[in-house]
């Protein structure tokens, strides 16, 4: 019978909403195997946030806590060691979760120590080993099988409902082992503050690029990100360019990001930014160009400068929300 | 100090995909350096040269899982200014990142280097696992998405900027450790090495090989090794059952006005 465990991050007393697609995923590849779904709770006094796990269940059958003072501030090394330990523990045949910056970073270490293949940031699980994924920017799209006898995945937050509370689940620690950071160390974090919704998370996607020339720029965009209660998103040449955050960029090395409405400003929709949207229901596009290749993805474009129409766009929509 | 580079070769990104019979075609191919991996290699220069007086404190080996015969893109990083090249020999299509991380592993070993710097993705089968699984073989710690390094000499370890979903992680780790290069590494002032001037400006971007370096790159060695040569059984644990393009977006319209698009979404896509 299949056991399949999917690692969950907390935030504080919770779990973190961007771990729910991955359960998701692990709850579909439990049933194309006929099996059972485990969630696996790692870091530092997480007791409170795997009791709420618990009672939240998610389809779970059990839900396993490896509590150490070592496993915070997050560092990969340290939480591979539980997560493996885990893993082998409760005899787990898959292991993952959402495509997280940390499980990006874990899954595929715990992949080496357990000689599994990874099936990495799929789009969905098609049987009991076979999943899809894209790849070349999102200009090809594979279907494949990972055989072995604990196979790994992470799952694109983008392409998977996010899991929702069903029966509670029993919540017990799990003897994983003791977590090792062999040296490193974090020495700090800078979060990036918003008030928004989380880029992939949001309904709406408020994107510029390099054409919005200045960060100071970007105000008419974020004042629509806010009458819209979306989030901000950005080329890699206006994030590289310093106008707005690194974790603001949509894309092949960013976010993947769906929502049901996404503006693309002063973006020229190259190859490795479509990447990151093209699953998105309705985009608008606005650039200056008609030739920019990002009006080929557009359901509707505007060929016009961002300076002419976002103020009108601001005042129409306000108009609109009465 | 000694730096090991991983590069890879992918089909040309500017290229359109081919398929044939539910798979990739790369038949025709042009085979170019894995971008990645350029930033990897610029890392590890920015690392290893005082950029003032060219002169190097770190050698730098450059390393690849391809067929011998295919290994254009380690000539083009020798030129960039790597010092060596070793190539392991054998079909990287063939391969999952498991059988690639083992022989990069070995070839770690091998060497006895004390840093791994490697692309944070390939991008053509965009994996993102090879660096981490490496680390994990070896047994050693390991800073991802780096978007900015920092040596510290003194400490004998990394102190690297990771790019993280909600922001900027600072991680050190002591060496031999692993990186793996995300795309901000190249901006101007995102390595430091305590030889070169801390406010030394760097142009953007991986460096262009010099016509000096060229001709330099061609009196380089490049050993060739066997995957047997490490001891590694290279097969796949992935087996793809169709690779397609995907489905085309449906044709949107051209809209004239502001007044025109919100009332189309509104009324039309009603996403407002
Ligand atoms: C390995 C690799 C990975 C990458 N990953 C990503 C990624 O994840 N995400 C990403 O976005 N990119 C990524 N890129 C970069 C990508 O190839 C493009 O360079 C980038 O997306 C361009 O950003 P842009 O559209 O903002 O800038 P440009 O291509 O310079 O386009 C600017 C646009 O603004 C328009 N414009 C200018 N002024 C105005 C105005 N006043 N009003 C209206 N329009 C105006 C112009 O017509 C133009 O179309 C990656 C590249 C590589 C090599
Ligand atoms: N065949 C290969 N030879 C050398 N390095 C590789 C190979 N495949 C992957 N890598 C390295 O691993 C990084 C991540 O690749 P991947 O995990 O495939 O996305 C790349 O940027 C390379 O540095």
């Amino acid at each position: 019978m299949s056991k399949v465990l999917v690692v969950v991050e907390t935030d504080g007393n919770a779990i973190k909403s961007a771990s729910l697609p991955g359960i998701t995923a692990g709850a579909q590849l439990a049933q194309q195997g006929g099996g059972e779904l485990h969630l696996l709770v790692v870091g530092a006094g997480v007791g409170d946030a795997a009791n709420a796990i618990g009672q939240a269940g998610y389809g779970a059958a059990g839900v396993h806590v490896a509590d150490h003072a070592d496993l915070a501030p997050f560092t990969t090394e340290a939480w591979t060691d539980v997560v493996v330990g885990a893993a082998k523990a409760l005899g787990a045949t898959a292991l993952g979760g959402t495509a997280t910056s940390t499980l990006r970073d874990v899954i595929p270490r715990a992949a080496a120590l357990l000689d599994a293949p990874l099936a990495s940031e799929v789009t969905a699980v098609t049987g009991s080993n076979a999943f899809r994924r894209e790849m070349s920017a999102g200009r090809a799209v594979a279907d494949f099988t990972a055989s072995g006898s604990v196979v790994c995945f992470t799952a694109r937050a983008s392409d998977f409902e996010p899991a929702t509370p069903a029966d509670a689940a029993p919540v017990a620690a799990v003897d994983a082992g003791t977590p090792n950071k062999r040296g490193a160390e974090v020495v700090s974090i800078e979060k990036t503050q918003s008030a928004r919704p989380a880029l992939t998370e949001a309904n709406v996607v408020v994107a510029g690029g390099r054409g919005m020339g200045s960060g100071e720029n970007f105000k008419p965009l974020e004042e629509l990100t806010d009458l819209l209660g979306g989030a901000l998103g950005a080329s890699r040449a206006a994030t590289d360019a310093g106008m707005v955050p690194a974790d603001l960029q949509v894309g092949q090395t960013g976010k993947v990001v769906a929502p049901n409405l996404y503006f693309a400003v002063a973006i020229s929709g190259a190859i490795q930014h479509l990447a990151g949207m093209k699953g998105s229901k309705t985009i608008v596009a606005i650039n200056k160009d008609p030739e920019a290749p990002i009006f080929q993805v557009a359901d509707y474009g505007l060929v016009a400068k961002w300076e002419d129409t976002l103020p009108q766009l601001i005042e129409a929509v306000k108009a609109k929300k009465g | 100090m000694k730096i090991l580079v991983t590069v890879k070769r992918i089909p040309d990104p500017d290229a359109s995909v081919k398929f044939a019979n539910g798979a990739v075609d790369t038949s025709s191919a042009k085979w170019v350096p894995n971008e990645f991996d350029q930033y990897a290699v610029e890392t590890a220069l920015r690392l290893a040269e005082d950029a003032k007086s060219k002169k190097r404190h770190a050698e730098i080996v450059v390393c690849s899982v391809c067929p011998a015969a295919q290994r254009q893109h380690i000539t083009t990083f020798l030129a960039m200014g790597a010092d060596r090249g070793v190539v392991v020999d054998a079909d990287d299509t063939a391969l999952d990142s498991q059988a690639v991380a083992k022989l990069i592993a070995g070839v770690f070993k091998k060497e006895g280097a004390d840093l791994l710097v490697c692309g944070k993705l390939s991008q053509d089968t965009e994996g993102n696992e090879v660096g981490q699984r490496v680390a994990g073989l070896l047994d050693l710690p390991i800073a991802s998405f780096a978007g900015g390094v920092t040596w510290d000499q003194d400490g004998k370890a990394m102190v690297v900027s990771r790019e993280v979903d909600d922001g900027v992680e600072t991680k050190k780790v002591p060496l031999p450790s692993v990186i793996t290069c995300d795309l901000r590494v190249v901006l101007p002032q995102s390595v430091k090495n305590g030889v070169t001037p801390d406010d030394y400006t760097y142009n953007e971007g991986p460096r262009l090989a010099s016509l000096r370096g060229i001709t330099m790159a061609k009196r380089k060695k490049v050993e060739q090794l066997k995957p047997a040569d490490l001891d590694v059984e290279a097969g796949s644990a992935i087996s793809n059952t169709g690779v397609n393009p995907p489905p085309a977006r449906a044709a949107g319209q051209i809209v004239e006005s502001v007044e025109q698009l919100v009332e189309k979404l509104a009324t039309e896509a009603k996403v407002l």
